[in-house]
């Protein structure tokens, strides 16, 4: 019961639900860049959101099925496998991803969860703090241990009362029905990211606080899954600012001395000292992940009351969103 | 000490501020409101990680709903955390226990020692006896998973950071950067001036718990 990596494409890398509980050792959260795309590849296996699932980046990787296995892919457009649908593959199927024309970040769930031995009380690779790392070639990725029964249960569906449509790749079968992605997925660049202002916001000079939510950054391209470097817009502070390092999270956005900014992703520092003028809340996270080096990004200002109140809906209809597939697996 | 200010950090944190400054008294108390929030398991708080002056507080806004709803939930967690802030016990850390990190200065584990001597007009062994006779206090882990950021550093070896950091600092190097001075847990870039090295693993996934050391822990260096 196992995934064998043939090519692991650009990044790949197991994420779940992250590693909460060890800021305080130096140890972030980590997990998925979309963790909504990751979330909705579970449900569409039937896994509870946190399981682990691969984060694919840009260029897919190769991977044969060594055992047979419903899954879902999720996130970004990518060749190989029928999106946001549960999809049955064979044993023995041998699955070529695509390389992404828009967006950055893909999810692969398998039914029962992709198993391996936790770092830390997580799956999740954070591969900046040298915990876990992307996948190569040869890696061997086992099921979980609730796999077997999970797969063999999806099967029979499958085969009995499930529509199915097949595909040009006989190992795989897939449900007819999917989920709509619209809400929950979006690519649109020129659609503002919404930004909540930091506790240096007033810091910056007038014409930098104007430029912040009027000029169109570009995503620099040493970003990585730690942070997305902002170009083509300096800001500027009244004056330098001192700081003693403190905590910092995933949407953080901090200004360092070159003036171009930096929105902390997945795998941001537990602390820095760098001015924090912005943070980019969950809700808006997802969408500003899968925009890749090259993109271009403005923000909007969104107050923290809105950002919470949108969190909130969103996590109310994920949960409706839950119990409805959840029905349609049945 | 001023009452503690609350900053929301984005949606799903909040920054408690004890000072703007590095100083063993204000730590103290990021330390002890730190504890107090663990001792006081609140239903919703994720994670809780204290800072040289302050408590970074990461919790899941659906856990602290109100029905009132001109109250959001920062403002439902920024109320408890100040009534837990205001009931902590200022007076010192519980205590986080103590260490002794042996280390080999100089040579080619130390190859910044020398360097740190010319800048402060002390002798290499002089650099050695003051470093390895101070008693510090873990102050925050940070930058890397394990790495202790240690309060305590004798004023005469405060050294400016490298112009240009390293790319590679080699694990268990022993270093002075600024006013700080702290142990690299495994091979990262760097810009501190290297003056030794331990042979202890300051950070290993797979013990439990993973850091060798904690918030508050006091710490000494032992020449060898």
């Amino acid at each position: 019961m196992s995934i064998s990596v043939l090519a692991p494409g650009w990044q790949t890398s197991m994420q779940d639900g992250g590693r909460h509980g060890f800021a305080a050792l130096g140890v972030g959260a980590s997990g998925a860049m979309d963790d909504v795309s990751r979330r909705l590849a579970n449900l569409l296996v039937g896994n509870a959101d946190d399981a682990a699932a691969l984060e694919i980046t840009l260029r897919g990787p190769r991977l044969r099925f060594d055992a047979d296995c419903v899954v879902a892919l999720t996130g970004a457009p990518l060749d190989g496998l029928p999106m946001w649908r549960p999809v049955a593959v064979r044993a023995g199927t041998e699955i070529a991803f695509g390389t992404m024309a828009h967006g950055a970040y893909a999810y692969l769930a398998v039914a029962g969860g992709v198993g391996g031995n936790k770092i830390i009380a997580s799956r999740s690779a954070d591969i900046a703090a040298g915990l876990g790392q992307a996948l190569a070639a040869g890696d061997v990725l086992p099921f979980a241990n609730e796999s077997r029964m999970a797969h063999r249960e999806l099967w029979r569906r499958f085969d009995s009362s499930q529509p199915q449509t097949s595909t040009e790749n006989p190992g795989v079968v897939s449900a007819k029905w999917s989920l709509n992605p619209r809400p929950w997925f979006e690519l649109d660049p020129h659609n503002p990211i919404g930004m909540v202002e930091g506790a240096h916001f007033a810091q910056l000079i007038d014409s930098a606080r104007h430029a912040l939510f009027h000029a169109t950054f570009r995503i620099g391209g040493d970003s990585s899954r730690m942070g997305l470097r902002l170009r083509e817009a300096r800001l500027e502070l009244r004056a330098p600012l001192e700081l003693v390092s403190a905590g910092l999270v995933p949407g953080t956005m901090q200004l360092p001395p070159s003036g171009d900014p930096i929105v902390l992703m997945a795998e941001a520092p537990t602390c820095g000292g760098y001015p924090r003028i912005g943070h980019v809340p969950a809700v808006e996270l997802p969408r500003l992940a899968q925009r890749r080096p090259g993109d271009s990004v403005r923000f909007a200002p969104m107050s923290l009351g809105a950002a919470q109140t949108r969190y909130l809906e969103r996590e109310r209809a994920l949960a409706a969103l839950a119990r409805t597939i959840r029905d349609r697996l049945q | 000490m001023n009452a503690p200010r609350i900053e929301p950090l984005g949606d799903c944190a909040a920054l408690i501020h004890c000072g703007e400054i590095i100083d063993a008294a204000v730590n103290a108390r990021a330390l002890a409101i730190a504890h107090a929030l663990e001792d006081a398991r609140l239903p919703g708080i994720v994670d809780i990680a204290p800072a040289y002056a302050s408590v970074c507080v990461r919790y899941e806004p659906a856990a602290w709903t109100s029905t009132d709803p001109a109250q959001s939930p920062f403002d439902r967690v920024a109320e408890s955390l100040r009534t837990l802030v205001d009931n902590a016990s200022s007076d010192a850390t519980a205590d986080s226990g103590s260490i002794e990190i042996p280390v080999t200065y100089g040579g080619k584990f130390g190859p910044d020692l020398a360097d740190v001597a010319a800048h402060t007009g002390l002798t290499e062994k002089e650099v050695v006896a003051r470093h390895s006779a101070a008693q510090y206090r873990v102050a925050m882990l940070g930058f890397t998973p394990g790495f202790p950021y240690l309060l305590g550093l004798d004023p005469t070896l405060y050294v400016p950071r490298r112009a240009t950091p390293r790319t590679r600092v080699p694990a268990g190097s022993v270093a002075i950067g600024g006013a700080q001075t702290g142990v690299y847990p495994r091979e990262t870039p760097g810009g501190w001036h290297l003056i030794g090295r331990t042979s202890l693993h300051l950070f290993d996934p797979a013990r439990d718990p993973p850091a060798l050391l904690k918030p508050g822990m006091r710490v000494r260096f032992v020449a060898q």
